[in-house]
């Protein structure tokens, strides 16, 4: 017997951890002499008020979507995946190959290809602790940790040592050239008279981020083998004796999650700055954490997630501007979600539940 | 004797840089012996080390900064206890929570209340811990070989970096010869026997979780009241993961954490002394230096060179059977 209703797992337990973590970040707000209200307006005008405000929130809920995705495949093959940030910075290496060292005739093959090399780049940074959880048993959690602080230095050596063109100080490689720019919103929804997200870097990796969240819904769903993750997931003696091999799922998992994590690079690396910069991810790869969390690991509610924290990333800019409330404020509500959504879940259902059974027998 | 200088700095540095790794090393020893995962070490570092030069700077009293340090983490690991042990959540997301909890507060606050940038003012005086120089520290200097030893490498630390190095034999001493100890590596090992023999599984874990925040603690002021003068955004740099490594390192042992603590140390020391290390031709590059903690604590997860087994119940929330 279900102790609660399916919407209120779904829907109810999210939304009142959601409550509480904003209660408690306008409580900070205050703490540190600022007005909730004021600060709260400030940043839906600021993320979502314009065009302009939408183009940022929607460029980083692209980035939080690849990530979010990621985060929530591993979680379905019970699978905590913290290295999405390393492997994304390992997809964005695989992008700037791909756009700086093939001269490519137009901006959508090269998108084909860089989408192929950052997936390939991302999944094979997750091969790694992938086959050592599989077939050594070492815990994935502090591998990825492990890993992220490698690709850190890795992409660091690449750039001062490697890629960075001759002359310069930067840590950085080369622009991209012009045939790889990929279409931003401005250029492909502005009209002669009426130009819209005007210098947002909202492009058209974000159509390619729903696409990725159709594909993970179709894959987790409606597959053979997302069957077999899920049942794994729920269950790994259950899976055992249906045949599932613990090892192939473990490694298939944690590849596609490399790959959507790696994906991001399309976004921020050859949509945005159109070169490969250090700590181009900023973090991105942690949001997605909160991000799978929120959304209950379902493309959809990854979805929703993603532009929450768009509007949250775009709308602690838009403070830090006008106010002294520094971008850290972000952090803490992000680290507020994780707490409440995911460590503390217990808190929220287990009142939830008596007070559903409660009702139950009441009724009876 | 130009070398042998050398040698003797690089390890005083590798004695000073190793001292934050292994206190919150044997932080991470106490909790995760006794079950309970925290990868939340950094966060706990990070917000005592704020709090700690934020107390120091306005009081000018690098005890109270101590203090306030020790409470701050506290406080993280009461959440920490709370999400893991009282709501049977996952541990390892609530390491992440606090971590984030901890990169966020402490700029928050640091803007709010001193207004420079998400840092604290330089400390000062009274506010920094003063190295303790040995007696005859200064006439001794002079002896060959021993002299340096004893002034430079041992002599003119301060108390955190002493007391960090006592923690070890007692550490060994509680966890292996106390009644503390060996109930607290039981509930680790298997909970549910501890508490079929009627002790409290939730007392021993939380116990455990208040010393991980007390030495997380004392690991957070050293960074800024002893080895740097003040707080600035971000300053743990990873430490609390590469604690985690050398516990790892250390397979969940005190003498072998410190001997995992004072390599990682001896690696960030040459990495900080030297950037570029030539081979005879083969230049090693600093990055390599910085990544090697990981690698090698990857290496030994895998298992490849001695199997790293953590504690059985190491992640698993306790139900009592009812």
């Amino acid at each position: 017997m279900d102790k609660m209703p399916k919407w209120a797992d779904v829907v109810l337990i999210p939304l009142i951890s959601l409550i509480l973590a904003a209660i408690l970040s306008a409580l900070v707000i205050l703490a540190i002499g600022e007005n909730p209200v004021e600060a709260v307006n400030l940043m839906v005008t600021g993320a979502l008020g314009s065009t302009y405000g939408w183009g940022y929130t929607l460029y980083y809920a692209t980035n939080f979507m690849f990530t979010g995705l990621a985060v929530a495949v591993a979680f379905h093959a019970r699978l905590f995946n913290i290295g999405g940030e390393g492997q994304a910075m390992l997809g964005g290496l695989g992008v700037a190959m791909v756009c700086l060292y093939v001269p490519w005739p137009h901006w959508s093959i090269a998108l084909l290809a860089a989408c192929a090399a950052s997936m390939l780049f991302g999944a094979a940074w997750a091969a790694i602790p992938a086959y050592l959880q599989a077939k050594r048993g070492s815990h994935i959690v502090i591998t990825t940790i492990m890993f992220n602080f490698i690709a850190a230095a890795f992409l660091n050596y690449m750039l001062v040592n490697v890629m960075r063109p001759q002359g310069s100080q930067d840590p950085a490689t080369a622009r991209f050239s012009e045939t790889v720019h990929l279409p931003t919103f401005q250029s492909m929804f502005s009209t002669a008279e009426n130009v819209v997200f005007r210098g947002a870097p909202a492009n058209i990796s974000f159509f390619v981020a729903l696409l990725a969240c159709v594909v993970v819904w179709a894959l987790i769903w409606r597959t053979r083998l997302g069957y077999e993750i899920r049942a794994y997931g729920h269950s790994e003696t259950g899976a055992v004796y249906a045949g599932i091999s613990p090892v192939r799922i473990t490694i298939i998992a944690m590849l596609i999650s490399g790959a959507l994590a790696g994906l991001m690079a399309i976004n921020n690396v050859m949509g945005e700055a159109e070169r490969l910069v250090l700590n181009s991810t900023e973090g991105a790869g942690f949001i997605g954490i909160a991000v799978a969390l929120m959304g209950r690991s379902h493309p959809f509610g990854v979805f929703l997630a993603a532009i929450l924290f768009g509007f949250l990333y775009q709308g602690g800019a838009e403070l830090a501007l006008w106010t002294s409330i520094p971008r850290e404020l972000i952090v803490v509500i992000q680290a507020l979600v994780i707490l409440f959504t995911g460590a503390l879940d217990n808190m929220v259902r287990m009142p939830l539940e008596k007070l559903f059974l409660g009702l139950r027998k009441g009724a009876e | 004797m130009e070398f042998f200088i050398t040698l003797i700095q690089v390890l005083d540095s590798t004695v000073r840089l190793a001292t934050p790794l292994l206190l919150a090393c044997l932080a991470g020893l106490y909790s995760e012996r006794a079950g309970i995962f925290d990868i939340g070490l950094e966060g706990k570092m990070l917000m005592a080390a704020f709090f700690s030069a934020a107390v120091a700077a306005v009081t000018g009293s690098v005890w109270l900064g101590l203090l306030a340090g020790i409470a701050s983490s506290l406080v993280l690991s009461g959440i920490h206890g709370l999400a893991s042990i009282t709501f049977r959540g996952n541990q390892l997301i609530s390491g992440v929570a606090i971590n984030f909890l901890a990169a966020g507060m402490t700029v928050l606050v640091a803007q709010s209340w001193f207004q420079q940038g998400g840092r604290t003012p330089s400390l000062f005086g009274g506010g920094r811990f003063v190295p303790i120089e040995f007696p005859f520290a200064e006439s001794l200097s002079g002896v060959p070989i021993f002299g340096p030893i004893y002034s430079e490498l041992l002599s003119g630390h301060s108390i955190l970096v002493y007391i960090a190095f006592l923690m070890v034999p007692a550490t060994w001493w509680i966890l292996f010869r106390t009644r503390f100890g060996l109930r607290l590596r039981a509930v680790g090992e298997n909970p549910a026997a501890v508490d079929t023999a009627g002790v409290s599984v939730v007392g021993l874990r939380y116990a455990a979780v208040a010393i991980c925040g007390v030495l997380c603690g004392i690991a957070g002021a050293y960074l800024a009241t002893a080895l740097q003068a003040g707080f600035v955004k971000d300053m743990t740099a990873g430490r609390g993961f590469i604690a985690l490594a050398a516990l790892i390192f250390a397979k969940w042992r005190p003498w072998h954490a410190m001997g995992a603590c004072l390599l990682f140390g001896l690696l960030q020391a040459i990495a900080l002394r030297f950037q570029n290390i030539d081979l005879g031709g083969v230049v090693i590059p600093v990055q390599v230096m910085d990544a090697l903690p990981y690698i090698l604590t990857v290496v030994i997860l895998a298992g490849f060179v001695g199997k790293a087994i953590p504690p059985r119940a190491g992640g698993e929330p306790y139900v009592k059977e009812r």
